[in-house]
């Protein structure tokens, strides 16, 4: 399944490499990035794939979440469905 | 990235995160018709085992969906066969069917299972009366079940026997539950039009014309509508519209999501998406509030009515282009106890049982969590009931009344329920007797639906 992650917090050295590293140990794919930052603000999106992970994915959303409170950092990871069809008709 | 827009992203988890949109209950409908038998135990057996082995799965697919897509789910609930139905073929002692009903909701962990109803809009059959008789006692020994009596219609008018009768029902159901805030009133539904796949409480029941077993799912969203408002402070009011018809068509994917996924995974037909508005008592999520965020000082103001008007046509305008299958009661809930805005604006005397009956016309469904008086009477009770039951009848469009008297209370105290059915500030009534009218009977004919001029 394919998921998005998307992660704000106070601009600082480092937050791309914590995120993707985190996904790395856990063998989740990054397959797309795209990043900004607005008014000090990191922004960044993320596009992953959970296919070679082992990991089931509502336990890894609920790690990253957990991992982006321990850093300062609000870490949403969500079902790329959700925003697919929120968003396009 | 990704061919997804950094903003939509961002838009979306604003909603769930600061904008309370959830999505208010995965419903599951299943049909109690095979269940009836000529012997009482035998059928609550056969009920219990119906309902447990159906939504064995309920809860768990719900909890997973909720963690998976990240969107809140808060209830996941049960609707069956009206129990008149089943009583019917039976007989005996109508309140055997409650037990069993709650035995089946909490061995799953439904939080709410809605169907211990009759439909009596032309006259009462074989365990119409019973059934209804038996509501007080039903509602006061259960804590999950909920009731509703449908005793009107444009097709058939409206049975003034029953109306008379839901008059006392409510009183003795706010007196069983006196010192438990008068609860069983507010689980008890009284309807005209009443629809047959609702998934929203407490006037859920899975219609006759229903399949075996089915999935709908309500949504919710006042607070993503007001602060998408928030942002366009001095639009004029055909770009207001459009906001509103914009932001529903969004929440409204939500669940249309939702419920695929849930009729997939627990292999049970899809059956709608319900388009209302379903406020709760947190701050933020009131449809007082998109109403006040329209431009009025406060709901309940001159202007309500309109603005009530506009919200609940854009809101089935977005929603019905966003999902397959539109039902239930799709509109905007204006529930006094369950709106943090509403509770203000009646606390205050800005908003009137009379401007709420006003705005019934315009709006689903119809009186809702309203707390009045507890001396008012039965007969009075009834005609609130037959009001609302002609507005509903005459304007070819479900109308409700779930109100509470409020034993031992007046004006200026309120029943306190929390969580999703907040706090109910009793509601001044105008106590001018209907006795004569209310205890004539018989039945009002159905409307004239031509010469609608």
């Amino acid at each position: 399944m394919r998921a998005v992650i998307t992660v704000v917090g106070k601009d600082t050295v480092g937050i791309f490499a914590k995120v993707s590293t985190f996904c790395a140990e856990r063998n989740v794919n990054i397959v797309g990035v795209s990043q900004t930052i607005l008014e000090d603000m990191f922004c960044m999106m993320m596009q992953i794939t959970m296919d070679e992970s082992d990991l089931a994915f509502a336990d890894f959303a609920d790690a990253i979440k957990a991992y982006g409170n321990e850093n300062g950092l609000a870490i949403h990871a969500m079902h790329e469905d959700i925003f697919n069809t929120m968003h396009r008709i | 990235m990704i061919d997804l827009n950094t903003a939509d992203i961002l838009e979306t988890i604003h909603m769930i995160d600061e904008e309370h949109l959830d999505i208010r209950t995965i419903t599951m409908g299943i049909s109690l018709l095979d269940c009836a038998d000529s012997d009482i135990d035998r059928a609550c057996d056969r009920v219990y085992e119906k309902i447990v082995r159906k939504a064995e799965h309920l809860v768990r697919t719900g909890e997973d969906i909720e963690r998976e897509y990240g969107i809140p789910i808060i209830n996941k609930r049960i609707s069956v066969t009206p129990i008149s139905m089943i009583l019917a073929a039976s007989g005996g002692d109508p309140v055997k069917y409650a037990l069993a009903l709650e035995r089946a909701a909490k061995e799953v962990g439904a939080n709410y299972l809605g169907g211990y109803s009759a439909l009596v809009q032309k006259g009462f059959a074989a365990g119409d009366e019973s059934l209804i008789r038996s509501i007080p006692e039903a509602l006061s020994v259960t804590d999950h079940v909920c009731s509703s009596v449908n005793i009107g219609s444009t097709k058939t008018g409206i049975n003034m026997d029953a109306v008379a009768l839901m008059g006392q029902i409510i009183r003795e159901c706010a007196e069983k539950t006196a010192d438990r805030e008068c609860v069983a009133a507010s689980k008890l539904v009284v309807f005209c039009n009443a629809v047959e796949d609702n998934p929203f409480m407490a006037g859920a029941f899975h219609g006759a014309g229903e399949p075996d077993c089915v999935i709908n799912v309500g949504v919710s969203g006042p607070g993503v509508v007001r602060h998408a408002l928030k942002k366009i402070p001095d639009a004029d009011i055909t770009d207001v519209a459009k906001l509103v018809k914009n932001t529903a068509f969004k929440i409204t994917r939500v669940g249309q999501l939702v419920a695929h996924e849930a009729s997939r995974r627990l292999d049970v037909p899809f059956g709608i998406v319900d388009l209302s508005l379903a406020p709760t008592p947190a701050v933020g999520d009131s449809v007082a509030h998109v109403l006040e965020e329209m431009g009025l000082e406060q709901c309940g103001c001159a202007g309500t009515t309109a603005c009530l008007a506009l919200l609940n046509d854009a809101v089935k305008k977005g929603g019905v282009m966003a999902s397959s299958h539109v039902g239930g009661l799709s509109g905007a809930f204006i529930p006094v106890s369950e709106d943090a805005g509403m509770i203000d604006a009646a606390r205050n005397g800005c908003l009137t049982i009379e401007k709420l009956e006003a705005m019934t016309a315009v709006c689903s469904v119809g009186l809702d969590m309203i707390a009045v008086p507890g001396d008012t009477s039965a007969e009075v009770l009834s005609g609130i009931i037959a009001d609302e039951a002609a507005i509903g009848m005459i304007n070819s469009k479900t109308t409700a009344v779930r109100i509470i008297p409020a034993i031992g209370k007046q004006p200026g105290e309120e029943l306190e329920y929390g969580g999703l059915f907040g706090s109910a500030p009793i509601m001044p009534v105008n106590t001018a007797s209907p006795a004569k009218f209310i205890s004539r009977g018989g039945r009002i004919p159905a409307p004239l639906q031509s010469l609608r001029n």
